[in-house]
């Protein structure tokens, strides 16, 4: 009786910042329904505390690099669970210091997307720790569901909802996949267990033909969640169709979510498979890459367009698990640490400029914008610099290592592709620069903006310059959680 | 001093004095009309910048190849990258002559510019920082930050104060750089990746087979050929040139171009000389289609930038013809002596070239300031109104056709001379130049300087003013004292040229795998 107590204490100590979570946000939700709506701002304040006493948790529990597993060992905590959770937390706590002007200039100010995303955080934790199938799928439809919510979430908005519904039945549709693919494997394997996965998974499975269906379901799950081309038709539409504080949210926690995803079930679990998921991975990076930048070229909506790049810096994502190595991971883990801050600085953007209440997402809308607002004009210049990979900005270091991967494992045509795609990205982000630096005639402007917006875009573009400058940190920070995959 | 009171080295000074200079006038912005403050504070920190700069001139060591003035600190350690500057007898003078000509463009800029004027100078004042970043690495990935960062400034300084299609132009400059530099990026990683270091020192002694130096050699031809540029990657060029405003143009003639020919002998010829040996063949004749064909060329041009730039374009190609025709005297006479003379010739072709194009630009810019027009003709008789920018404009000219005395005449004597050992006909086409060279330059001259008055706007020119006097004076200096007086450069050089020529003439090919 004391033993499984004890068990389950250590259990639940390993759990212990999503059960901070999942209570907290009961809370917001109560004490959210008997607040008015002049008291709105009580909810964000308890949102925010709640989000920096998470981080400050898992930062106690970060000091080590131990890996406790838990729950009969399909829940791990480790150094890549930790780095991935402390960058959604903040990812998402930086979400909702851009979005409650935004939101409240639109009567959309409201608990429920506060809620929403706290419940959608929580699936992104679940999933950065599963170490089993099942808690993978349990994590990602969490996720899943608060986000097709947060979509629809101005339900005056025909596009909005049009968007939403879209997702919703792609969504489920790459959910049955993805579990239609896990049933597979456990039917080849009688595991749902990583570790087991890991382990039972010889050269006589490897060569199962039931075990390369289930692989190719759950390929096309993963890449339905990072919008990895040929999976990628919602987000495009999502993107644009969604409130723009909403599309900040869709645009970068949940891809820390998918990385979790991907890294936990192929490359921990079926490492076995490796060649196999690799060629997949490989083909879909290179059409992400090119149908990405190139369609992005073609857009004339911000969104859309953003929504395009995302695709193609998904597939550099997926370059590095093509290398496969540890490297691969780790430079995969730093592309996508980097692209969620660069994502959140973009939307961001747009989020402050619309945040007096007209929508700033047409690529018109930004000329002249040096003139009217120089210093978020600059800023927005970093970003699409940083997006191109022009050093010293973050996204340089991010292609840089994940180059480094491919060619270490001699993948030197894929290196020279994914190159020559970026350059034709180059033109759309250029495209950009050019619009607000060269061009006059726009309306979109930073007056009126609240101070504390001001602040965290000013801090979230400055902080990749500073890994531009001084990398070493973040790369170490990423070589060492994903070290020992 | 300075350096020991703030720990700083001379070269890190000299990289981000003017980076964080160029920021503190973002940040000051522009402000109420009557002081301009931004340009006097602009003035200052270039002039300080090449005050600084004036030391690693007079504490140079010429009788040593070895790096100077280094600097070395861990920068990423997971990649052993590092923080590693110091200067040679090549990245000296390009070094100086950076610091020299940005004063200069900052005073072109003085009045010229009328919007946006903080912006302006930051954006080149940050252009210099990292342009003696990209001189002064030692580190190819550091190389590579200041190499590629380099491109937004001029991005930025092309679209915004550009001419008419600037859009365009600056579009075609950033995506062909762009394309050029990805392809070095696969080249330096995969020499990491071989050698556990970015330090190019160490990339110059790692051995290497023929093939793996004949793909490093073209992923490097590919970055400093447009870079350069050689034909037929040039088309960038006359475009960016028209477009740019005239600071634009005299940084871009004077000091970018020179990147691609430094990265040849800081890159391409050490780290791969077997296949740079294999490979002279294509970039002579490269070369000699630049001096020839673009010489042709230039000669037809309506819009004097346009004609300039296509002169830079011929000019670089005696640059690259003499880093490579080494090869050629070495199979033909046995001996190295020609690989040295040749390399001396390319370099000073560089510098001299700096101070010719720079000024050439720079006279075609005060004639648009007064005109508003580039078109050969719109003018004619511009003596009889500015007879003292006349006299300026014509020595610039006989400078870029060679006349002996002017600088033009050294690098293009020594390149010739080496080209000569090499073969008549090689010899033969390169000296088509001084033909050519004088056909283009002096006709235009011709047209636009002498003659009776054309026009009733060549008939209102007022005389260049103290300013552009004072601009003019500082470029004729450099073309007339390189010219009458090259042996201090060469001098300078002359270490680091013999050290490369013997480097560069042992094969890496043994103790390769």
């Amino acid at each position: 009786m004391s033993t499984l107590a004890s068990a389950l204490s250590a259990d639940l100590l390993t759990v212990w910042p999503e059960i901070i979570l999942a209570l907290g946000l009961c809370l917001v939700l109560v004490v959210d329904m008997f607040l008015k709506d002049s008291y709105r701002d009580v909810t964000y304040l308890l949102t925010i505390f709640l989000l920096a006493g998470i981080a400050w948790s898992l930062l106690g529990a970060g000091a080590g690099g131990e890996t406790t597993l838990a729950f009969g060992g399909s829940y791990i905590s480790d150094p890549l669970s930790r780095v991935l959770k402390l960058f959604a937390v903040a990812a998402v706590a930086t979400v909702f210091l851009y979005s409650r002007p935004y939101l409240r200039a639109r009567g959309l100010h409201l608990g429920e997307f506060y809620v929403l995303g706290l419940f959608a955080l929580l699936g992104i934790l679940v999933l950065a720790s599963s170490y089993s199938l099942l808690v993978s799928y349990l994590g990602l439809e969490l996720l899943s569901l608060s986000l097709y919510a947060l979509v629809a979430f101005n339900r005056d908005s025909p596009v909005a909802a049009e968007a939403a519904m879209k997702y919703f039945v792609l969504g489920a549709i790459a959910s049955g996949i993805l579990l239609y693919g896990m049933s597979l494997v456990y039917g080849v394997t009688g595991s749902l267990n990583i570790g087991d996965l890991q382990a039972t998974i010889g050269t006589a499975e490897a060569s199962s033909l039931s075990l390369w269906v289930g692989l190719a379901f759950l390929v096309a799950g993963i890449a339905f969640k990072f919008g990895a081309v040929p999976f990628h038709m919602w987000a495009p539409d999502v993107y644009q169709g969604a409130p723009t504080a909403v599309t900040l949210f869709v645009g970068t926690a949940p891809k820390l979510g998918a990385l979790a995803l991907a890294i936990r079930i192929l490359v921990e679990g079926l490492p076995a498979l490796g060649d196999l998921w690799q060629v997949m991975l490989a083909a879909l990076a290179v059409l992400s890459l090119v149908l990405g930048n190139v369609a992005a070229i073609a857009q004339t909506n911000l969104k859309r367009m953003l929504a395009y790049s995302a695709i193609a810096h998904v597939g550099f994502i997926l370059l590095g698990f093509v290398a496969g190595t540890p490297e691969g991971i780790q430079a995969a883990l730093f592309y996508t640490l980097v692209y969620v801050i660069m994502a959140a600085g973009s939307f961001g953007f747009l989020v402050l400029l619309s945040s007096r209440g007209e929508e700033v997402e047409n690529l018109d809308d930004l000329r002249g914008l040096w003139q009217r607002s120089p210093w978020f004009a600059l800023l927005m210049v970093l970003l699409m610099v940083s997006m191109i990979g022009v050093p010293p900005l973050a996204g340089f270091y991010a292609k840089w290592w994940i180059l480094s991967a491919l060619l270490e494992t001699n993948h030197v045509g894929l290196a020279i592709a994914a190159l020559v795609a970026s350059v034709i990205g180059a033109y759309y982000y250029l495209r950009v620069i050019r619009l607000m630096l060269f061009e006059d005639g726009g309306q979109a402007h930073a007056g009126g903006v609240p101070l504390d917006v001001r602040v965290v875009l000013s801090v979230n573009v400055l902080l990749l310059l500073l890994i531009g400058l001084l990398p070493d940190r973040l790369l170490e920070l990423c070589a060492r959680a994903a070290a020992l995959i | 001093m300075i350096e020991s009171a703030l720990g700083l080295g001379t070269l890190s000074i000299l990289v981000w004095l003017p980076i964080l200079g160029g920021l503190l006038l973002l940040a000051l912005g522009q402000n109420g009309a009557g002081v301009r403050l931004d340009r006097w504070v602009a003035l200052a920190i270039s002039v300080l910048t090449f005050v600084l700069s004036v030391p690693l001139w007079t504490r140079f060591d010429s009788s040593t190849a070895s790096m100077q003035f280094v600097e070395r600190l861990p920068w990423i350690r997971s990649f052993n990258v590092e923080y590693y500057l110091g200067i040679d007898g090549f990245s000296m003078p390009l070094i100086l002559l950076t610091t020299f000509l940005t004063p200069i463009v900052v005073l072109a800029g003085w009045q010229v510019i009328e919007k946006r004027t903080a912006q302006y100078f930051a954006a080149f004042l940050i252009l210099e920082g990292l342009m003696i970043g990209v001189f002064a690495a030692l580190d190819a990935l550091l190389f590579y930050v200041f190499w590629e960062a380099m491109l937004i400034p001029m991005f930025i300084i092309i679209g915004v104060w550009g001419g008419e299609r600037r859009v365009y132009a600056t579009m075609k400059f950033f995506l062909y750089t762009f394309l050029g530099s990805v392809f070095m990026l696969v080249a330096l990683i995969y020499l990491y990746l071989k050698s556990g270091s970015y330090s190019i020192l160490e990339f110059q002694n790692l051995p290497l087979t023929l093939t793996e130096q004949i793909l490093i050699f073209l992923a490097f031809l590919f970055a400093f050929a447009v870079k350069v540029p050689m034909w037929p990657v040039h088309t960038w060029l006359p475009d960016a040139h028209v477009e740019a405003p005239t600071g634009g143009s005299v940084i871009l003639a004077a000091v970018l171009l020179k990147m691609g020919g430094y990265g040849f002998i800081r890159f391409s010829l050490p780290i791969t000389p077997d296949a740079s040996s294999e490979l002279a063949w294509l970039m002579i004749s490269l070369s000699l289609v630049a001096v020839v064909y673009i010489g042709l060329v230039a000669l037809v041009q309506k819009d004097m930038k346009k004609l300039i730039a296509y002169s830079s374009i011929a000019h670089m190609g005696f640059v690259t013809l003499g880093f490579f025709v080494g090869w050629q005297i070495l199979e033909r006479t046995g001996t190295t002596a020609g690989i040295a003379m040749g390399l001396s010739g390319g370099m000073f072709q560089m510098i001299s070239h700096g101070f010719i194009s720079g000024a050439l630009f720079l006279c075609v810019g005060v004639l648009y300031d007064r005109l508003h027009s580039r078109q050969i003709a719109d003018y004619g008789g511009v003596v009889n109104t500015m007879p003292r920018f006349a006299a300026f404009m014509v020595l610039f000219a006989l400078a870029n056709a060679g006349l002996p005395g002017t600088s033009g005449f050294v690098g293009e004597f020594l390149v010739i001379l080496a080209v000569f050992k090499a073969g008549f006909w090689y010899a033969f086409l390169a000296a088509t130049t001084l033909i050519l060279g004088a056909a283009y330059t002096l006709w235009m001259v011709k047209r636009v300087v002498f003659g009776p008055v054309a026009n009733e706007g060549v008939a209102g020119l007022t005389d260049a003013s103290a300013r552009e006097l004072l601009i003019l004076v500082l470029f004729a200096a450099g073309v007339l004292g390189l010219g009458l007086w090259p042996a201090p450069l060469v001098d300078v050089m002359a270490a680091s040229v013999d050290h490369l020529a013997v480097q560069i003439t042992q094969s890496k090919l043994a103790g390769a795998l």
